[in-house]
């Protein structure tokens, strides 16, 4: 039989509950928004500071809603997962014919289009507060290509928890850790015109810095290729360590023969 | 080795990593088409053994196969060919029963345009074709344990593991489950393995019973034949006052071996004696009695004979033993 109804099968199942859940599909949606709308609001002067990269904070903010969205992923992978482990929705599925990865795979599918829907309504909300992307319209589509790309990092990170702890109680324990990451970056400022040092060095040894920067890159600069560059080399190598480590989480929690 | 649809065990054992030998040496055989009822009180190793048999959890050491399939070394072999409704119905809230039809379907290979009608099918079979489109968490425990068995039902399987299926339910849904089982057992033929601590529950259902205690199978026949072992009825009696309980207690053993009970004063009669010797030695001593009852030998006194407890005496004892572990 091929795995790809059965990874099919799994995502729609991923989608149908975020979707029948308010609670999952809004503060990924608000906040993010909320937070921005919040900071370019009290920020608006800074794009006054010489050498600050455009006159619209909105626009420089615009980058944030996209990385905070994406751990938001890794919260709503996670969870779900630890919820399905401690019900024994897991064992379930193991009784059937189901492949592991298809199970990693389609989770994480949900959770990549569920990061689309968030990415489009961002950029929906920018383009109705009158920002205009600067890498037009094939920048959307890479804009897009990323979305999924780091939902799909983060995920991977969020089912790797997930399988190690089975509880959805660490993972929730976790976000605020990650939040940290999102904190102490150039989330407010270009790294720059960041004036106090170990800020500066915190946000510069930070990786979500460089995500915040590729997305930023094409909405407020155009096509730059070293922002891109390091925003897709950081979530793809977040990717390429957080899929096998969950995968292999997966396969010690599945302890069928 | 049993081809098609039996279930071998040998030596089975399981030992939990920090806990007491769940599964502590068990043989058994269920022969294709038959209803096999595994009894015991909690913690008795019953579940252990289902997932070790729906290859859920290797096993420390012995051997099991399943529809002539190795559990350890043919996995993915014998879960094709079983169904599985585990203790707790796991089920997702958020999902309709169609919802979860429509997932194992998928899940277990089922051809996509033979999905729908199968869901429909299973639906109506098992009385939820009008609930269907509501969410699982609305579902009463009974409507659950339903599903759970439509979703166990779904690729067809010629094995089927019940993991205490009625634990929960109310009358009517416990009958209607028995009757779905036998029905699945005479029309298509499915094995059925069967664990429960409800004595009726194996008595009705099953064409033989293994009873385990301790992880180690204590008794295994029909229930006719386990009956018969025992040979001999009881009776008991019941004080109309409490104080008097000892005397009745003293009385009856003139007529059989003390019962270890704890809502009567019981005796297994010795060979010879009925009912109405027992009424005429009351009558003639006087004794103040508000019931007394000539009972058939049952499965509860089969356990109770291979064991030294009642079935409701060991599910106490794994309770209090559960919680002293808890507490240490």
């Amino acid at each position: 039989m091929s795995a790809l109804p059965q990874v099919a099968a799994i995502a729609r199942r991923s989608l149908v509950r975020t979707a029948r859940q308010p609670a999952s599909v809004i503060p990924p949606l608000v906040f993010p928004v909320a937070l921005m709308t919040v900071n370019a609001a009290g920020l608006e002067p800074s794009t006054h500071l010489a050498g600050f990269p455009t006159d619209s904070f909105l626009a420089f903010a615009l980058a944030v809603p996209f990385v905070q969205g994406a751990l938001f992923s890794t919260m709503n992978a996670g969870t779900d997962l630890a919820r399905d482990i401690q019900t024994g929705f897991v064992n379930r599925l193991s009784l059937t014919a189901l492949r592991d990865w298809a199970l990693l795979c389609g989770q994480l599918a949900g959770v990549v289009a569920l990061g689309l829907v968030q990415a489009l309504f961002y950029l929906a909300v920018g383009a109705v507060a009158g920002v205009h992307l600067a890498a037009g319209l094939p920048g959307v589509l890479v804009l897009l290509a990323y979305a999924a790309l780091i939902s799909l990092a983060f995920g991977a990170l969020g089912a790797f928890l997930a399988f190690r702890t089975g509880s959805g109680e660490a993972i929730q324990a976790l976000f605020p850790a990650l939040f940290v990451f999102l904190f102490i970056s150039s989330m407010n400022a270009p790294r720059d015109l960041i004036a106090v040092d170990w800020f500066r060095v915190a946000a510069t040894l930070n990786p979500v810095s460089y995500m915040l920067e590729c997305v930023r890159s094409l909405i407020v600069a155009g096509w730059d290729p070293q922002a891109l560059a390091l925003g897709f080399g950081f979530a793809l190598a977040l990717a390429v360590v957080a899929l096998p480590l969950a995968s292999h989480a997966l396969r010690t929690r599945l302890t069928r023969t | 080795m049993s081809a098609g649809n039996g279930i071998e065990v040998e030596r089975l054992v399981h030992q939990y990593r920090k806990g007491p030998r769940a599964v502590d040496g068990i043989d058994l055989e269920v022969r294709p088409g038959e209803i096999y009822g595994f009894l015991g009180p909690n913690g008795a190793g019953k579940s252990t053994t289902v997932h070790i048999l729906t290859t859920l959890l290797p096993p420390t050491s012995g051997r099991a196969r399943v529809g002539g399939y190795d559990v350890v070394r043919e996995g993915p072999k014998v879960r094709r060919l079983i169904g599985v409704a585990l203790q707790e119905a796991a089920l997702d809230p958020l999902l309709t029963g169609r919802d979860h039809l429509r997932l194992q379907a998928t899940l277990q290979g089922v051809p996509k345009p033979e999905r729908r009608r199968r869901a429909e099918e299973l639906l109506e079979r098992v009385g939820l074709a009008e609930a269907a489109d509501r969410k699982v968490a609305g579902y009463s425990g009974g409507m659950k344990r339903r599903l759970d068995l439509a979703l166990a039902l779904v690729h067809r399987p010629r094995i089927l593991f019940l993991d205490e299926p009625t634990t929960g339910l109310d009358p009517q849904s416990r009958n209607a489950l028995w009757e779905e089982v036998a029905r699945l057992r005479r029309e298509e033929g499915v094995t059925v393995f069967l664990t429960t601590q409800y004595l009726e529950e194996a008595d009705v259902l099953a064409d033989r019973v293994g009873i385990i205690d301790h992880g180690r199978i204590v008794a295994e026949g029909t229930p006719a034949a386990l009956k018969a072992e025992i040979g001999r009825p009881s009776v008991h009696a019941i004080p109309r006052r409490e104080e008097d309980r000892e005397r009745i207690a003293a009385f009856l053993a003139r007529f059989g071996e003390p019962l270890a009970t704890t809502r009567d004063v019981a005796v297994r009669l010795r060979d010879g004696l009925g009912l109405a010797d027992i009424v005429r030695a009351v009558d003639a001593n006087g004794l103040d009695i508000v019931d007394l009852e000539l009972r058939q030998p049952s499965l509860d006194d089969v356990f109770l004979a291979k064991t030294g407890r009642t079935l409701e005496g060991a599910a106490e004892e794994a309770k209090a033993e559960a919680a002293a572990a808890h507490g240490s």
